[in-house]
């Protein structure tokens, strides 16, 4: 007899317990969609717009202010706003930029539970809803960005934005040293998720 | 409307409040003195709106800088870093009164 038979399945995340709030969940989306508040395919279709936003949006308003000084004005005043001059739906809820400056590095968390400008930036990296993240980066930023390879000189403040209200952070990195020469799409794809959350800056392409 | 009671560059001290329910003042602020930052104005109180009251009064809503080494002084790292938390006025009163004992 072979053992093969008799090997335990590997469990799904559908067999971990069904809890209380799960079933909360479902039961509030069965009656709302029963009372035709709204139905499965606009439930489908709001979860597919959230998933399908991506940091490239973000990346595209921090490339535009990198040229454009006054749409960097327009961007610190009101994100949703310059995001919407690109063609970009930043969603209802409003979202503020921070500018990094030589003298203050900006970083955005949520301690509470995971916010995040999802309907600008898609949906939020694993480690930044976890209680490490959360828990840590407000206690000693230096360290935990240290354990993500940005090790900053110590005479530039760090300053984490805790989104405990209904505002949403995107930080506004500086322009790289060295990028004099490059175009706004160029520009755009110095940038990565990361550098919008703070945990790593853009850097100018190594010349070969 | 609601007139906001602080503005920016004053000192505020977070109630050392331990309400039930939901709540958006995070532990590590209460009890501690901040500057407000930014008045952000008026918006739907969440502590309200989490249980369906939707015609709560909106709280004035401030950004408010603690200093990293006045929230934990027992931490050895001596850099001046910040962490600004978005605060409902409810939750704010004017630092140098009333819990001046406390911070002695």
């Amino acid at each position: 007899m072979r053992g093969h038979d008799h090997r335990p399945k590997q469990p799904d995340l559908e067999d971990l317990p069904y809890t209380w709030h799960m079933a909360l969940t479902d039961a509030l989306a069965d009656l709302l969609m029963a009372k035709g508040i709204f139905g499965a395919d606009e439930l489908r279709a709001t979860l597919e717009t959230i998933d399908q936003a991506t940091p490239a949006q973000g990346t595209r308003l921090v490339a535009r202010a990198w040229v454009d000084p006054a749409f960097r004005a327009r961007l610190l005043e009101d994100v949703n706003a310059a995001a919407a001059e690109l063609g970009i739906d930043a969603g209802a809820i409003p979202i503020r930029a921070v500018a990094d400056t030589p003298e203050v590095h900006n970083v955005v968390v949520c301690t509470l539970c995971s916010c995040y400008p999802r309907f600008l930036l898609g949906p939020p990296p694993d480690w930044y809803k976890q209680r490490a993240y959360r828990s840590r980066v407000v206690r000693e930023p230096r360290a935990v960005l240290a354990e993500f390879g940005l090790v900053l000189p110590d005479e530039i403040r760090i300053e984490v934005h805790d989104s405990t209200a209904e505002l949403r952070y995107m930080v506004l990195p500086m322009r790289p040293e060295g990028t004099a020469h490059m175009d706004e799409e160029a520009l755009a794809a110095l940038v990565t998720r990361d550098c919008l959350i703070g945990t790593a800056l853009p850097r100018a392409p190594q010349r070969a | 409307m609601t007139a906001p009671r602080f503005g920016p560059g004053d000192r505020v001290r977070v109630k050392r409040w331990d309400p039930p329910g939901h709540v958006r003042t995070p532990f590590y602020v209460r009890g501690h003195v901040g500057e407000v930052v930014t008045v952000v104005g008026p918006m739907p109180d969440p502590e309200q709106m989490a249980y369906g009251r939707t015609d709560a009064p909106p709280v004035v809503v401030y950004r408010v800088r603690f200093r990293r080494r006045e929230l934990w002084p027992e931490d050895a790292d001596p850099h001046e870093d910040t962490v600004v938390v978005d605060l409902g006025e409810t939750w704010l009163e004017p630092a140098g009164t009333g819990e001046e004992a406390r911070a002695a």
